[in-house]
């Protein structure tokens, strides 16, 4: 049984070094100066932060930084709020109208949104709504609806309706319900909601490449993309603009994995 | 705050102006979906209806005028030799990697449902990848692709003169976006196919190992059959996922040489903006929505129909 059980641990290692393998190339080749032509997987002898330096100035990524940060957040919060309250009648009410209502919210769940970009993006420039932070707002709430209704929903009908019969005999109206008896005891399907819609949110590209193109407004995926396509002889920056952009959630991701990875299970298994 | 009461006290007066068999019906609370439906309406029904509409124009993209011009862009579109070969390319994205993330996923997945001391930690550095954005992630790869100095041709070299140009070759740059795309997402299907085999119970196990079952025998028999819901999941989230594949594409190679790597997405994307097609590129985009519902409805459909319900 010993051996069986250092023949998995030597196993799993195996697994991990594998998969950490990317993360290893990125690091040696961020931190090599420009004249090193030694091989990637060579580590470099010698602390050099000039990529760093430059990626961080000439892609703009503090500004974009802080772009992602308003943008996740205040889609975040949308659609909790829209997603929440949207799920209360459709999960309670199961009136024929409002089955007809929650398949069209959900069958959107399988049609990628992109398939409508030409259309869409003419309509972002009619309403003004290009190049600006609450256009891609309401964007990523709109396609974030279909799977934050669809979870939700999920979740109300399968708390037992009791505790709102009773508040209700005690003369509480039905809005009030929603936010004194039902909004507290969302909290566990609010936080997979939200771990689940604001990755996406965070990382995305597709539709922030399209509606914002005014440098001022370019979320990290956006800058780094730009900032790559002027400099990719520079091999170094390019790699640092990558290690950058690619911290902050990597961090959230270390220090909050187990809700990660409890919000993707139990949103997969009860789907 | 006298303007919050002042609206609370409006509120109540009209609500009593409603009739009180009207008053106290359920159907008040529909009101509370009404944001998301209007949202969905503006930017998804609309935009989806005008979509229609442009394919059958010549629309430029910028313009105030187009023409019509019936069924034209169609019959472009199928007699086109690139969007016969996007297809494909766009159908090796999709059905490839949930293809080889499913069987990776589901290999790493009762590897660690064993007792195994480094789960955990195996579990996190699996999963990581799928949290950042599969455009770096692209440009990550890009450091091992690359034809002068990449970290996988200093191994051929050590083997051969040749370098292998992996993104110029228009046989090899299509698997290669599908390796990263697996890579990445393989830890998705990992950790679904985990939940699954970890809601099994115990007991259907042993009494299969009583009868005598092999560890093969209750895989066939017991796990496989009662993990059909977790699959259900897993293969359809990777096979949506690759079929809209993007970022990775952008990244690595831009969809070229040629079209020779694009997907139907990112064709549509240069059409519209590269060549100012958008009549054409809102084809596309519809080839797209009919393509991608067709094959995730039937995979759904199908692989629903496999599942047995716990008796």
């Amino acid at each position: 049984m010993r051996r069986i059980a250092r023949v998995r641990e030597g196993l799993a290692l195996l697994i991990c070094l594998i998969h950490v393998l990317p993360f290893y190339i990125l690091t040696t080749t961020s931190f090599k100066a420009h004249d090193d032509f030694s091989s990637k997987w060579v580590a470099p002898g010698y602390l050099y932060l000039d990529n760093f330096v430059n990626a961080w100035r000439e892609a703009h990524l503090g500004q974009a930084f802080m772009n992602n940060v308003v943008v996740t957040a205040g889609s975040g919060l949308l659609i909790v709020l829209v997603g929440s309250i949207a799920s209360y009648p459709l999960a309670r009410y199961r009136t024929r109208l409002n089955r007809a209502v929650y398949g069209i919210f959900v069958s959107a769940l399988i049609v990628p949104p992109l398939t409508i970009l030409v259309p869409l993006y003419r309509f972002m420039v009619d309403i003004g709504a290009m190049n600006t932070l609450w256009g891609i707002i309401l964007l990523h709430v709109t396609f974030s609806l279909p799977i934050t209704i669809f979870l939700y929903t999920g979740f109300i009908s399968s708390i037992p309706f009791e505790l709102e019969e009773a508040a209700l005999i005690d003369g509480a109206g039905r809005f009030r319900l929603f936010y004194l008896i039902l909004m507290p005891l969302l909290k566990p399907i609010t936080a997979t909601v939200i771990i689940l819609t604001c990755v996406n949110i965070w990382n995305d590209y597709q539709f922030s490449v399209f509606f914002l193109q005014r440098t001022e407004m370019h979320t990290i995926t956006v800058a780094l993309s730009g900032f790559f396509s002027q400099y990719n002889n520079y091999i170094g920056w390019v790699a640092a603009g990558s290690f950058l952009g690619a911290i902050p959630i990597t961090l959230v991701y270390l220090f909050l994995q187990r809700y990660f990875i409890q919000g993707l299970s139990s949103g997969a298994v009860k789907g | 705050m006298p303007f919050l009461d002042r609206t609370r006290t409006g509120i109540r007066a009209l609500v009593r102006l409603i009739p009180d068999r009207w008053r106290n019906s359920p159907a008040w609370l529909n009101l509370l979906y009404v944001p998301a439906l209007l949202l969905f309406g503006f930017f998804i029904l609309y935009p989806f209806i005008r979509g229609l509409m442009y394919s059958f124009t010549n629309w430029d993209g910028y313009s105030q005028t187009y023409k019509w011009i019936g069924w034209s862009n169609y019959r472009r579109m199928i007699s086109d030799p690139d969007v016969a070969r996007v297809i494909r390319n766009t159908f090796i994205y999709g059905l490839g990697s949930a293809l080889f993330q499913n069987i990776i996923g589901l290999a790493y997945a009762l590897f660690l449902n064993l007792n195994v001391r480094l789960r955990g930690l195996t579990r996190t550095i699996v999963y990581l990848p799928a949290i950042i954005s599969p455009l770096i992630m692209g440009y990550i790869w890009y450091f091992f692709f690359q034809y002068h100095g990449g970290a996988i041709n200093d191994i051929v070299l050590l083997f051969s003169d040749e370098p292998l140009n992996l993104l110029g070759d228009p046989d090899l740059n299509v698997w290669m976006i599908t390796v990263v795309n697996t890579y990445q997402f393989c830890g998705v299907a990992m950790v679904i196919l985990l939940a699954g085999l970890q809601v099994i119970p115990k007991d259907f196990h042993e009494a299969a190992t009583i009868d005598g079952a092999g560890a093969l025998a209750r895989f066939r028999h017991v796990t496989w059959p009662l993990l059909a819901p977790a699959v259900t999941v897993s293969v359809v989230l990777n096979v949506i996922g690759g079929l809209k594949l993007f970022d990775v594409i952008t990244a690595l190679t831009n969809s070229g040489p040629g079209y020779s790597s694009a997907s139907l997405s990112t064709l549509m994307y240069l059409l519209y903006f590269g060549r100012q097609d958008a009549g054409y590129a809102a084809t596309i985009g519809n080839l797209m929505f009919v393509i991608i519902s067709v094959v995730s409805f039937t995979i759904l459909f199908y692989l629903k129909r496999r599942e047995t319900p716990l008796a």
